[in-house]
Order: C-alpha cells, then sequence, then structure tokens
C-alpha cells in the first residue's frame, strides 16, 4: 500500500518522531491521517500500519474502538459534526441538530444515500465562546443558526 | 481569527502582542521584535534551578484544571537521572466549556513554542510533545509551521542559539476522546495505546512518557512562562492573589451578551467577570447559575457567585476554578436537562478501566434521561445524589469524580426543580421495577 508523496513524507518525519524503538507512538496520528487520505480505516491499512510500526495488527486494532475519529466505515464527503454539549446546549445545539437530520434525512452516524452527507452528534469542540458550533471535515463553522445551517449545507452541495 | 474585542477591564499579559482584529497568527518576525524569545534567551543564561525559582516564586498554577504549582512540579524530576526527559504539552482541551488554548496555538504559536524550550531547559530535557486533540487539525497545522519556522532560525534543533543544548519539539493529533486529556492516559496515548490512564504514583515526573520523567502541562501553562522568566516571578505573582499568580484565560460562554475568551487576573470577582466582561445575562433575563470551572466543576447558584475567582477562594465556595471555562446559565435554564446532558457526557466518554466509572456514569446518565423525559421518580433523585456519592472517591481517574461532583451539586441544589419535573409530567409512569435497565 502507498499513500500520496506528501504523506508518505510526512509519515516518515512522523515516525522519526518518537525515541528509538518506540515509534508505535505515531499508531494513532498515523492512522488518523491516513484515514483522511482514503476515507475510512480498511483491513489493507492496519497490516500496512502495523507493518511500518513494527507491531502486531492486534495492536492497531485495538485502538480502533477507543477513538471516537477513526472509523472503519466511510464517512460522507461532508462529514457534519454538531456539537450538543453544555454551551452549545444553552444556545441551540440540539434544535440544530434535529434541523440539520431532517434537513438531509439522515440520523447520527449516518450518511445520504449519495455519499455527499454524513452527520455526528458530538462532544465539545473547543468553540463553547462561539456557539453553537460544528465542524465540516476540519473546519470550524460558529455561531451557527438553523438559516446559517441551511445556506451553508446547500453551498457544500453545490461544491464539486 | 478567534479573538475578542478587549475590554478595558482585561489585564493582557499572555494576550499583550495580540491585535483585534487579527487575520493572521503572529509570525516569528513580529514576535522576535516585540521580546519574543528573550526570555529564552535569559533562560539559557540561568542555571536550571534559577529557572524553577523564578517559576516557583511566580505562584503560576496549572491552567488544565487541577491548579497544581507549576514550578514545584518541575522541581519533582531528577535531573540527574540519566534517562532522557520529556515536555509534553497538553492541548486535548476538552473540558465542555473550554476554549483558551486554541486561541494561543491559533495567535501566537511561538509563545507556546518558547514556553516549552524553557520548561526543557529547566528539567535538562532535549525533546517535547505538544499533544492536540484530533479536531484541531488546523492547529496542529498552525504549530507545524511555526516549529518549523523556529527550527529554520536556531530556537528549536541541535544547539538551540547556540547555547550547546538541543531540544526538538513536534505536534501530536490525537482522535477523539476527552479522557485523553487526563495526563497519564494522555502518555499511553503518545505511546500509541488506548488512553487508558495509569496508577498514579508513579508521577509523570518520575515515570512519564515511555517510562521517562515527563512534564505535563496544559498549554496555557507553558504560554505563561516566558514573560515569568522576562519580567521575573514576583511581578507575576503580584499580578494575581496571594498563592494564586498572574492572569489566565477565561472562556465565557452560555447564556451571555458577550461570550469569549478574555485575560483576567487572577481574583477578579465572578460577578464583575460575567456582568462587565461578558457583558450580563443575555435577553435581560436573570442569572440563575455558573458552572464556573468546566462541565465538571459543582456549579454555583446565583447568590453565590459573588466571589473571587482565583484557586482558594473557589475551593473555598466549594467548586473548581478548573480550566477557565464559565458557563453561564440564565433562569429559564432547565437544570434537569443540563445535568441529563452532562451524564450523557460522561458516560461516552468513560474509558470503562475501572468499574465505579464505567457502571456508575451509564446508570446516571439512563436515571438522568428518564428524569428529563418525565417519567422518573422521587426515588430517581435520591438515587442520581447516591449513585455520585458513591462515586466519588472511588474510580482509578479523576474522571469519575468529574462526572459525580456536578451530580450532585445539581441535584442538591436544584431538587426543587427535579421534583417540578416529575410533578408536572402528564406521561403515564409504569412501575419502577418494568423501567428498562441501563441501556449501554
Ligand atoms: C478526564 C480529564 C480530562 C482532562 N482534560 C484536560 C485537557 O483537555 N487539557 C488539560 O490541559 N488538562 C486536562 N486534564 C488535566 C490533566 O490531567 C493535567 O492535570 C494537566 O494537563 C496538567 O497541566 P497543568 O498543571 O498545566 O494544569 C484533564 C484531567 C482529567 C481527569
Ligand atoms: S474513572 Fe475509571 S473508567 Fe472512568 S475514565 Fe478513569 S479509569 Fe476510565
Ligand atoms: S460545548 Fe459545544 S463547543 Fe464546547
Amino acid at each position: 500500500m502507498t499513500f500520496s508523496p506528501e504523506l508518505e513524507a510526512k509519515f516518515e518525519k512522523m515516525i522519526a518522531n518518537y525515541p528509538p524503538g518506540r515509534q508505535k507512538g505515531a499508531l494513532i496520528p498515523m492512522l488518523l491521517f491516513a484515514q483522511d487520505e482514503i476515507g475510512s480505516v480498511t483491513p489493507e491499512l492496519v497490516q500496512e500500519v502495523a507493518a511500518r510500526l513494527k507491531v502486531k495488527p492486534v495492536e492497531v486494532e485495538e485502538v480502533l474502538g477507543y477513538y471516537t475519529m477513526l472509523t472503519r466505515e466511510p464517512r460522507g464527503r461532508h462529514h457534519i459534526q454538531i456539537c450538543t454539549n453544555i454551551s452549545c446546549m444553552l444556545t441551540g445545539g440540539e434544535e440544530l441538530f434535529a434541523h440539520a437530520s431532517r434537513k438531509l434525512g439522515i440520523g447520527h452516524r449516518q450518511k445520504t444515500a449519495d455519499g455527499q452527507f454524513s452527520l455526528e452528534e458530538v462532544e465539545c469542540l473547543g468553540a463553547c465562546s462561539w456557539a453553537p458550533a460544528l465542524l465540516v471535515n476540519y473546519d470550524f463553522h460558529f455561531n451557527i443558526t438553523p438559516g446559517k445551517l441551511d445556506r451553508l449545507i446547500d453551498s457544500l452541495r453545490k461544491m464539486q | 481569527m478567534l479573538l475578542n474585542e478587549p475590554h478595558p477591564l482585561e489585564v493582557r499579559v499572555l494576550t499583550r502582542r495580540y491585535v483585534y482584529p487579527q487575520s493572521e497568527p503572529i509570525g516569528l518576525d513580529q514576535y522576535v521584535e516585540q521580546e519574543g524569545y528573550d526570555g529564552l534567551r535569559k533562560a539559557l543564561a540561568m542555571q536550571p534551578e534559577a529557572i524553577i525559582d523564578e517559576v516557583k516564586r511566580s505562584s503560576l498554577r496549572g491552567r488544565g484544571g487541577a491548579g497544581f504549582p507549576t514550578g514545584m512540579k518541575w522541581s519533582f524530576v531528577d535531573r540527574k537521572s540519566p534517562k532522557p526527559k520529556y515536555i509534553v504539552v497538553n492541548a486535548d482541551e476538552g473540558e465542555p466549556g473550554t476554549c483558551k488554548d486554541r486561541v494561543i496555538m491559533e495567535n501566537e504559536p511561538h509563545r507556546l513554542i518558547e514556553g516549552c524550550l524553557i520548561a526543557g531547559r529547566a528539567i535538562g530535557s532535549n525533546r517535547g510533545w505538544i499533544y492536540i486533540r484530533g479536531e484541531y487539525r488546523q492547529y496542529i497545522d498552525c504549530m507545524d509551521r511555526a516549529i518549523k519556522d523556529a527550527y529554520a532560525r536556531g530556537y528549536l534543533g541541535e544547539n538551540v542559539l547556540g547555547s550547546g543544548w538541543s531540544f526538538h519539539l513536534s505536534t501530536h493529533s490525537g482522535a477523539g476522546s476527552y479522557e485523553c486529556g487526563e495526563e497519564t492516559a494522555l502518555l499511553e496515548s503518545l505511546e500509541g495505546k488506548r488512553g487508558n490512564p495509569r496508577l498514579k504514583p508513579p508521577f509523570p515526573a518520575v515515570s512519564g512518557a515511555f517510562q521517562c520523567p515527563t512534564v505535563v502541562n496544559n498549554v496555557e501553562t507553558y504560554a505563561a512562562v516566558p514573560d515569568i522568566i522576562l519580567k521575573g516571578g514576583e511581578w507575576y505573582a503580584a499580578l494575581g492573589t496571594p498563592r494564586n499568580g498572574g492572569t489566565r484565560l477565561v472562556c465565557l460562554s452560555g447564556h451571555l451578551n458577550r461570550p469569549g475568551v478574555y485575560e483576567v487576573p487572577l481574583g477578579m470577582n465572578l460577578l464583575t467577570l460575567v456582568n462587565e466582561i461578558g457583558g450580563g445575562v443575555w435577553k435581560g433575563r436573570k442569572l440563575k447559575a455558573i458552572i464556573p470551572g468546566g462541565s465538571s466543576s459543582p456549579v454555583l447558584r446565583a447568590e453565590e457567585c459573588d466571589i473571587p475567582a482565583d484557586y482558594d477562594s473557589f475551593a473555598k465556595a466549594g467548586t473548581m476554578l478548573g480550566s477557565g471555562a464559565t458557563v453561564v446559565l440564565d433562569e429559564t435554564a432547565d437544570m434537569v436537562k443540563v445535568l441529563s446532558r452532562l451524564m450523557k457526557f460522561y458516560a461516552h466518554e468513560s474509558c470503562g478501566w475501572c468499574i465505579p466509572c464505567r457502571e456508575g456514569t451509564a446508570w446516571l446518565r439512563t436515571i438522568m434521561a428518564r428524569l428529563d423525559a418525565g417519567v422518573g421518580t422521587r426515588n430517581d433523585i435520591d438515587m442520581v445524589d447516591q449513585l455520585a456519592q458513591g462515586m466519588l472517591g472511588r474510580t482509578f481517574c479523576p474522571l469519575g469524580d468529574a462526572a459525580a461532583m456536578p451530580a450532585t451539586a445539581i441535584v442538591r441544589k436544584f431538587r426543587d426543580e427535579f421534583e417540578a419535573k416529575i410533578a408536572s409530567s402528564q406521561v403515564f409512569m409504569p412501575a419502577p421495577h418494568t423501567q428498562p435497565l441501563v441501556v449501554l
């Protein structure tokens, strides 16, 4: 399995950041960055990362269930994550999630049939002073209202 | 960039170079022009013990949650140990209500790098990692760019500024886990494992990353260090109150007119913070309560809020300054719903390692969900309190306490709201024993 040249370069640097013999340290960031490129953590990716870090595949499998950002199921092209934790809840986060769910016709951790969108209700995103907040892939959007959310989804839909 | 318009009551030390509005991070050139890395230069000419003494004099306390004195933490590292020593930055920022570390990393990444260098010099370390939550990819990129610039100009790498001392620093991405903010779980994660915490002692200062002596501090804690070295510990201490040195970032959120992240001296009155800096409760409503240190801190009722915001005063009021989060609830806030949402959070984030927390948080979530849905009983209210009491002090790491503390506080201080919700419920209620058991 090979990755893009940029990612290969990144991995090479990344692995060198851990003490000799302790390159397993790179495991979690490596999985996340690879998942971003190929869409999900596939069985091949598990084997590949295990081989590169000189660990057993089961050591890779072990962390998959623990970290919520890692996924074996490919997500939508635009993965919308809406925070409903305390500061967002107080400013309309739950209503926003319900609104997005209705508009897209999907629920928590579901994907639209065309693969364009997936939706997830998430815990605090560290954006509480600009609540309610959401993430589309790695892009933050702050002080969201249902109207803003509609416009955001419409513009994402038009994006090619 | 996430930056609020400055408020006249702010005291800007950590944020003093920020201009409003700011469109780009403060780059290396601008940083250096404005005394940037001067603290490092000064530290390189000092004995390591003298650096630690200066930090001790500053009364700086950890800004990540527990408020442990930073100088003392650094002094626990055995500099003579033959093992490598490590610096770890906790940039996991997961405590609900907290959103300040991102402001530092986004606006002035070099301040954090300089703080790490000074800490590294103080404990005789040659390597550090910045553990940043995975959702913060843009700040990981931002720190990576700044680190690259610092390497290119000799602030990082072999022979830092010609001193003969080397220091390497890199970012490390998390992948979604609140528990990985707990320092020993973070170290496990840094080593490529599940974020289950370690038994303490040994503390990280003795056996931390890769079983080597390690200092783990919050982003804001490191970011405070350059000015302490540059201007002196006494100067910094004098900004705050006794034993609570300096300024801190406070994250105002919730039902406020002007939520945001602001820098204030330790000891500023909590009501001043909310009413002056935060612009008061929104929509002309009255204050009901404040969650004053992140979701894990016990809630304060409006009439308990007239106190100085520092570690010791908050402890005296039965709560915690925590991570600088200040969540404001107006008179319409539904406390049953608030607690129900928080319990859902802790149940989701419990790592499952120890039974009191794994089972306790799951039951708290279930019982709170039925109380919130209006199908709970009076018995349930007592059960929440008893469960939480049973967890306190009995879990493997502080996450269990973090779930139990707000539960007890909210149930005891707002019991009338719980009872009112049961009384007003029109929902048919089955006998308690026919209710669903725990839904995991
Ligand atoms: C469940 C849990 C989550 C935590 N999350 C964070 C966090 O996101 N950021 C942080 O700096 N400290 C967090 N802490 C506190 C750390 O364990 C540790 O006390 C802190 O990083 C020490 O740095 P300081 O002394 O500079 O505050 C958390 C603690 C617990 C128990
Ligand atoms: S208290 Fe126990 S189950 Fe909860 S997070 Fe800590 S170790 Fe894990
Ligand atoms: S509570 Fe939603 S971002 Fe923190």
